[in-house]
């Protein structure tokens, strides 16, 4: 690891003053994907700035009407087992269940997560088909004109998420097929019928920018929300990474056993 | 350089540390508890994990700062004087281990479990929370057998004085 300055903030102002005052300086939440990365000096900040100390303030989990808010702060095992979660969202509960293990769940937020945008991470399979709205400390951004690519988000400089509202569907389901090794996902998918009645399927892991909607697989569901409906759509493999670990064919074909899944899991 | 202080084992601690400082060597070279181990380094293997603030975390993917105000208790910390914890106990009862170094991490991933879990663990529910602990020796099995039978002991301690105050 590069040396850096360590910052730990008391207040979202002095966090995000500190984040533009330095310019190369980074936000550090749960710290399980950015230690990791400046561990093997993939990620060299000249300044970390701490948002430990503003975990009370940012996390928590409740119901507000039709959505779930939850705390940019909140870990994902107390997402996890959020009994007001597990009530209103069960999938997206489910989804914070297999994020990492049990000790990386102790540490890792959700707001992190979604800072960061990785490509094989889950939540934003969940935002971008349940609708969510990401909340910072100057704005709400949709879910829709959030995700912008590999590591890029509609964030800007010293733009910090303070919490992600959820709104209730009717129903959900997701499904990851996970590298055996590093047991981030080589595919998931969630799928979501909302509460107004739309479809939505978006794929993570696969895409090779990132987070994105299977709108073969939308159509299908609309007509008919059952893992039957899916027996004949196939994803193209046209846009889906090819790494060591899988080809963008073998990433196709997840994709459509995976949405079957998760569709018999959400109608389960 | 910046200062931390943490209670570790029960006890307050406070050192100047270089900002890049883990947990586990904060652990292992500033306080001389070397039982929390290095493994992987990378946050796969589970050979540091420590409780803080009573979860189990990986001290290899934890800044010390970070941790600054916390109660840390580490593998050295579970002992009450000569008596083995009962996760202790029940892992060298059932051998649930062979070269021993992954057993700290496994122990402290074991208690955190029956914290969250309850006394009455199956063999998948271990054999999945073990997920972010790995063993290159024993091939698990006796650490599964050795993660129930603690599990059910630690219930016992509890459960005798509230026998005794009926």
């Amino acid at each position: 690891m590069y040396a850096f300055n360590y910052h730990r903030p008391a207040s979202l102002a002095e966090a995000s003053a500190v984040l533009v005052a330095n310019a190369d300086a980074k936000f550090m939440a749960g710290g399980q994907t950015l230690l990791p990365a400046m561990k093997l000096r993939l990620a060299n900040p000249s300044d970390l700035v701490d948002l430990v100390a503003l975990r009370a303030e940012l996390s928590g989990i409740r119901r507000e009407g039709d959505r779930v808010v939850i705390g940019a702060m909140t870990r994902h095992g107390e997402i996890a087992t959020s009994d007001v979660l597990l009530a209103a969202i069960p999938a997206l509960a489910g989804m914070a269940a297999i994020v990492g293990d049990p000790a990386v769940r102790s540490r890792g937020t959700m707001g992190g997560s979604l800072a960061n945008n990785d490509p094989a991470a889950d939540y934003p399979a969940a935002a971008l088909a349940l609708g969510a709205t990401i909340v910072t400390d100057r704005r709400e951004i949709a879910a829709d004109h959030y995700f912008l690519g590999l590591f890029e988000t509609a964030l800007e400089e010293g733009e910090i998420i303070t919490a992600i509202a959820w709104p209730i569907p009717k129903r959900a389901g997701y499904e990851k097929f996970r590298n055996p090794a590093s047991r981030y996902a080589m595919v998931g998918v969630f799928v979501a019928e909302r509460a107004d009645g739309a479809v939505r399927v978006t794929v993570t892991g696969a895409g090779a920018s990132g987070v994105f909607r299977a709108t073969d697989f939308e159509t299908a569901l609309t007509a008919d929300f059952s893992s039957a409906a899916l027996a004949g759509v196939a994803a193209s493999p046209e846009g889906l990474n090819t790494d060591i670990h899988a080809d963008a064919e073998y990433r196709a074909h997840l994709v459509g056993v995976m949405a079957r899944r998760a569709v018999a899991a959400a109608t389960a | 350089m910046p200062t931390v202080s943490m209670t570790v084992n029960g006890k307050t601690v406070r050192r100047d540390v270089d900002p890049r400082t883990l947990l586990v060597n904060f652990l292992r070279n500033d306080l001389r508890l070397t039982g929390t181990h290095v493994g992987c380094d990378t946050s796969q293997c589970g050979a540091c994990v420590v409780h803080a603030d009573g979860r189990a975390i990986k001290s290899c993917t934890s800044l010390a700062l970070s941790c600054d105000g916390m109660a840390v208790t580490t593998i050295e910390g579970l002992a009450t004087g000569a008596d083995l914890h009962p996760m202790q106990e029940a892992f060298r009862q059932h051998h649930g281990l062979q070269c021993g170094y992954c057993t700290p991490g496994m122990i402290m991933t074991a208690i955190d479990l029956v914290a969250r879990k309850g006394h009455h663990l199956d063999e998948h529910t271990i054999r999945e929370e073990l997920e972010g602990n790995i063993c290159r020796c024993t091939g698990y099995h006796n650490i599964v057998k050795a993660v129930a039978a603690g599990a059910e002991a630690m219930k016992a301690p509890a459960e005798v004085p509230a026998m005794a105050a009926e």
